[in-house]
């Protein structure tokens, strides 16, 4: 067999290796991230079986969303990154109008202003739609001046950042403001901003804690208590934190067992297939099974900064590695919160907790991801 | 687009993001660092108090109450039985708005305004926290149907099918055997709370009450897990209660229904008790009251009906009544005289219709008394006994003296707690000058002894003491401890055999006349004017039996000197009251009892013939004749 042909030496597994590469990158699909992201499905499709209680609406409805997903997923990588930083200022404009009509038309659920009910389309929340518009836009401002930005450039970008997430904390809706607001503090992280006038925006911030909490709502003001004192009330404000921290604490090195946790399935735990699934997980799986989780999630964020480092251009670069930023902090702020190191505040865990429009734009930001990764020859700008 | 005057030098950008990008990766690392910690810490560090909260959030211990032990009389019969029924509780912590769920329930359900003030009341009342509280004790099928269907928009309200105490024969037994009320406020210190968690009723009076600790039987307890709503949704491990011991009586129902018809609507008590074991065979108390009604929770009307009726139907007589025996008292004077040689049957006394002190003027009245005459001529000890002769046992007690007559009455139970197991039971009191100097201030007289004689003065006796001591009487000394328990389960204290000496008596055939002399009470008849047994025109004409008995009233009002008692008008509540003792058969009795009615007269004429019925019912009717349940 050897010999015969020179430019086929290589050997076949190789061979075959590079062919499935090009065919990937044909199809602009990164095989790790997308190995990664069905993983993390996977594993969260098997906590949300046992979350839901036996509730089989709820699971398949989930199945399907995550299908609808990985679909936006596949069809978002197919566009060129350029086009996207094309779109992203008209995108930003409708953005920021759809957030200013949420305001007056917008339609309350939960004491929250945050849905917005056009004929035709389903109902939706234009905040979550501002979680991937919000870093396109900062990261084709700042991709077109020279990095690190100069200081009137920072303060264009911030203000590009603060109009949305001011106008998404008023509805209210702190968690999605975290993550807006989170996502485009990265960018400015990222474009290069000198570490000094980070140290002092961050005491600054420190500084301007009291003035926040004067704005924050009495139910705000009460969660951030709560964590600190969650005995304080515990049959009101500080059930949750009670009942999810008893839940992953009781869980132990290697939980309870699958479909087995007291606390989810007696319904102690609330919002046990949303917010608070980890810990379902932590209770049924344990410590072994959210440390899992944790590496799934960790190698995600490793990938998705990977391609942040490999992307050709500016803009790709600081979208990418946005994108995998916020992605963190979903993470993060989530765990956190569950297992009382933060107050509550309304992030899901990404793609594990039961809910459509949050696995959407995340399945969404992969596939910008995969976009980039795939789409090398992209015009210097 | 572009800066127009500074070339980009998009290498050192690159290097520069990739620089941040790094020192983001170790935030990242940092951060999920931290989260690791912490879930470690609650997982791994904190585990064992977690888990412990977890299992006490999900896991409640319920304590099962055992099933009260029954109560048959000799014969087998149930006088106090465990029905079932279906409840309607109401446990106040689940209720988040108590006046919508009542007028709720008054929709399903008829609700008296009593039943809810009860309620209410209870509320008011201590409870343990979570413990339901009772709103309707008995629900029909077609309310329980209501209520189930409604149920979900009633949390807290719950249909409990519990057992609750029933006894049959109601009123007839309620003094007999006592009866269970629902724990209260005082219960709750001397009941063990770890027993008692799941019981809701106690023996509060007689039998119920002495042998409670056996009746109750064994807590047990199931542990249930239940949701965030408190709902049981299974059973992780049980316990399972003991049930209390069942315990027999020496009552008869049959004797018990007997001296409850022969005592009629009268007001008073009867105690019959087999000599030859201390054994209680029927204890009844008139008026009475059906016990029944305080386990499904008395109105408040209907209670203070029974406490304030002026026949007090809720005070048990038989155990509690103290009066003067009066007559009854003599045969035991008599014996005291002859076991400290102050008399013999020979000897004599000339009776003139009364006794006076030594250098006193005052007269001690015989019953026969009549202004400038009267008198029964020549008594001795026999004749003393059958004519009730007051003058004979003034003299007798006088030569006695106190010092010697108390503790002799002591003996038979006199001013002594001389039964077993009736807690309620009181001592009635046997003056002595120490007594009196506590409790009067005032020295002894000889007239107190005078009086003390013929079983008057302060001198009080319930009818059991009556009953206890004329079933010494009738066994010729042998004392045993009256009681009514006959058997149980288990291995009761109150069963070992418990012997006590015979009263001493120096000389042991004294029992014997003494007896005779008190068969002539009934039997001695057609011997003309002033030589027949006071009971015989009453009740000894007919008697198929030898049986020994002995009349006695007792003055409810003192008669002034020179006054017959005849004479005085007075009203029904202070005519004397009636007293009979009796055993019988003679030779070798079977059944010794003490017959009180209050307020009734004559103790041979009234109280008699209400001892004789008693006496054919035990003698000659008793396996016959059906029982008939009271309600």
């Amino acid at each position: 067999m050897a010999g015969r042909d020179f430019l086929h030496r290589l050997p076949d597994s190789e061979l075959a290796f590079a062919r499935r590469q090009a065919w990937l990158r044909r199809l602009h699909i990164d095989l790790p991230l997308l190995v990664l992201v069905l993983l993390v499905c996977g594993v969260g499709l098997v906590v949300l079986y046992s979350a839901v209680d036996g509730n089989p609406d709820r699971f398949t409805s989930q199945l399907t969303r995550l299908g609808l997903a990985f679909g936006v997923m596949f069809i978002i990588a197919q566009v060129p990154p350029r086009t996207l930083r094309r779109w992203s200022a008209p995108l930003y404009l409708v953005g920021l109008a759809l957030l200013v009509a949420v305001l007056f038309f917008g339609v309350s659920a939960k004491g929250a202003q945050r849905w917005i009910d056009l004929p035709g389309l389903p109902r939706f929340q234009p905040a979550e739609i501002m979680k991937l518009v919000v870093p396109m836009m900062l990261a084709a401002f700042l991709a077109e001046r020279r990095l690190p930005p100069r200081f009137g450039v920072l303060c264009g970008a911030l203000a590009l950042l603060a109009v949305p997430a001011v106008l998404i904390a008023v509805q209210p809706d702190l968690g999605t403001a975290i993550l807006v607001g989170g996502s485009g503090l990265a960018i400015i992280l990222l474009a290069g901003v000198s570490w000094r006038l980070v140290l002092a925006a961050a005491a600054a911030g420190l500084a301007a804690l009291p003035a926040l909490w004067m704005v924050l709502h009495d139910y705000q003001r009460q969660r951030v208590l709560t964590l600190f004192d969650p005995e304080s009330d515990p049959l009101g404000a500080g059930w949750n934190i009670i009942q999810s921290k008893t839940a992953i604490g009781s869980g132990g090195l290697y939980g309870k067992g699958l479909l087995q946790g007291t606390q989810s399935h007696l319904d102690f735990l609330p919002e046990s297939d949303t917010d608070f699934i980890i810990a379902v997980m932590g209770e049924e799986t344990g410590f072994l099974g959210v440390m899992a989780l944790l590496v799934l999630y960790f190698l995600l964020i490793t990938r998705g900064l990977y391609i942040a480092t490999r992307a050709p251009d500016a803009y790709s670069r600081l979208l990418a590695g946005s994108l995998s930023i916020t992605f963190f902090i979903y993470v993060f702020v989530n765990i956190a919160m569950v297992s009382g190191l933060l107050p509550v505040v309304g992030v899901p865990l990404p793609l594990v907790s039961y809910g459509g429009t949050s696995a959407l734009t995340l399945m969404a930001a992969f596939g910008i991801l995969m976009a980039i990764n795939t789409n090398p020859k992209m015009l210097r700008a | 687009m572009m800066d127009a005057f500074t070339l980009r030098d998009h290498d050192a950008e690159a290097r520069l993001f990739t620089g941040r990008v790094m020192v983001i990766w170790c935030l990242v690392v940092v951060a999920i660092l931290v989260l690791v910690l912490r879930l470690f810490q609650l997982q791994v560090v904190e585990h064992e108090r977690h888990a412990v909260q977890s299992d006490a959030n999900r896991i409640q211990v319920q304590p099962i109450a055992p099933t009260r032990g029954l109560i048959y009389d000799r014969n087998g019969i149930l006088l106090a039985e465990n029905v079932p029924v279906s409840s309607l509780t109401i446990v106040r912590e689940r209720v988040p708005d108590l006046d919508a769920t009542l007028t709720a329930l008054a929709e399903l359900v008829d609700l008296t305004p009593a039943e809810i003030e009860r309620f209410q009341r209870r509320l008011r009342e201590r409870r343990r926290p979570f413990e339901p509280v009772p709103l309707r004790l008995q629900l029909g099928e077609d309310e329980i149907a209501r209520i189930a269907v409604n149920r979900y928009r009633l949390p807290g309200v719950e249909v409990e099918a519990q057992l609750i105490r029933h006894y049959p024969f109601g009123e007839f037994t309620a003094h007999a055997i006592g009866s269970i009320r629902r724990i209260a406020r005082a219960d709750l210190e001397r009941l063990d709370p770890v027993q008692y968690s799941a019981t809701r009723y106690a023996g509060r009076l007689g039998v119920e009450r002495h042998y409670e600790q056996h009746l109750h039987g064994q807590v047990g307890y199931q542990r249930v897990e239940t949701d965030a709503r408190g709902r049981i949704t299974r059973v992780i491990d049980r316990k399972p209660p003991v049930a209390g011991k069942n315990i027999q009586l020496h009552l008869d129902l049959k004797l018990q229904l007997a001296a409850s018809a022969a005592l009629g609507d009268r007001r008073g008590a009867i105690v019959a008790i087999d000599p030859s074991t201390g054994g209680i065979l029927a204890l009844v108390s008139k008026p009475a009251y059906d016990p029944n009604l305080f386990i499904g929770g008395i109105d408040p009307k209907s209670y203070a009906w029974l406490r304030d009726h002026p026949d007090t139907p809720m005070f048990n007589r038989a155990v509690r009544g103290q009066y003067a025996p009066g007559s009854t008292f003599k045969p035991i004077v008599g014996l005291a005289g002859l076991n400290h040689g102050e008399t013999n049957w020979e000897r004599t006394i000339r009776d003139p219709g009364y006794f006076r002190l030594p250098g006193q003027t005052r007269m001690y009245r015989d019953w026969n008394w009549r202004p400038g005459g009267g008198g029964q001529g020549i008594v001795g000890m026999q004749r003393a006994i059958y004519r009730s002769s007051n003058t004979y046992f003034y003299d007798l007690g006088v030569r006695l003296g106190i010092e010697r007559l108390a503790p002799f009455a002591a003996e038979f139970g006199f001013g002594e707690r001389y039964v077993l197991d009736l807690p309620e039971a009181v001592n009635g009191l046997m003056p002595t000058p120490q007594w009196k100097r506590a409790a009067r201030r005032e020295p002894w007289y000889p007239g107190d002894t005078v009086n003390l004689g013929i079983g008057q003065g302060d001198m009080l006796v319930t009818p059991l003491q009556l009953a206890g001591a004329t079933a010494i009487l009738a066994a010729r000394g042998q004392r045993h401890t009256p009681r009514m328990l006959l058997a149980a389960d288990a291995e009761l204290e109150e069963l070992k055999p418990m012997s006590l000496n015979p009263v001493p008596l120096a000389d042991p055939k004294d029992w014997e006349r003494m007896a005779e002399a008190m068969s002539d009470v009934i039997h001695r008849g057609n011997r003309g004017y002033g030589q027949n047994g006071t009971a015989w025109a009453h009740i000894g004409m007919d008697v198929p039996y030898r049986m020994a008995g002995k009349s006695g009233t007792a003055q409810v009002v003192g008669i002034p000197q020179g006054l017959r008692h005849d004479d005085l008008e007075l009203t029904e509540r202070q005519q004397k009251h009636a007293w009979f003792i009796a055993f019988a058969p003679l030779e070798n009795p079977e059944i010794a009892l003490a017959v009180l009615v209050e307020n009734g007269g004559g103790g041979s004429s009234v109280a008699g013939p209400v001892a004789r019925e008693v006496l054919d019912a035990w003698l000659l009717n008793r396996l016959e004749g059906p029982i008939v349940a009271g309600n």
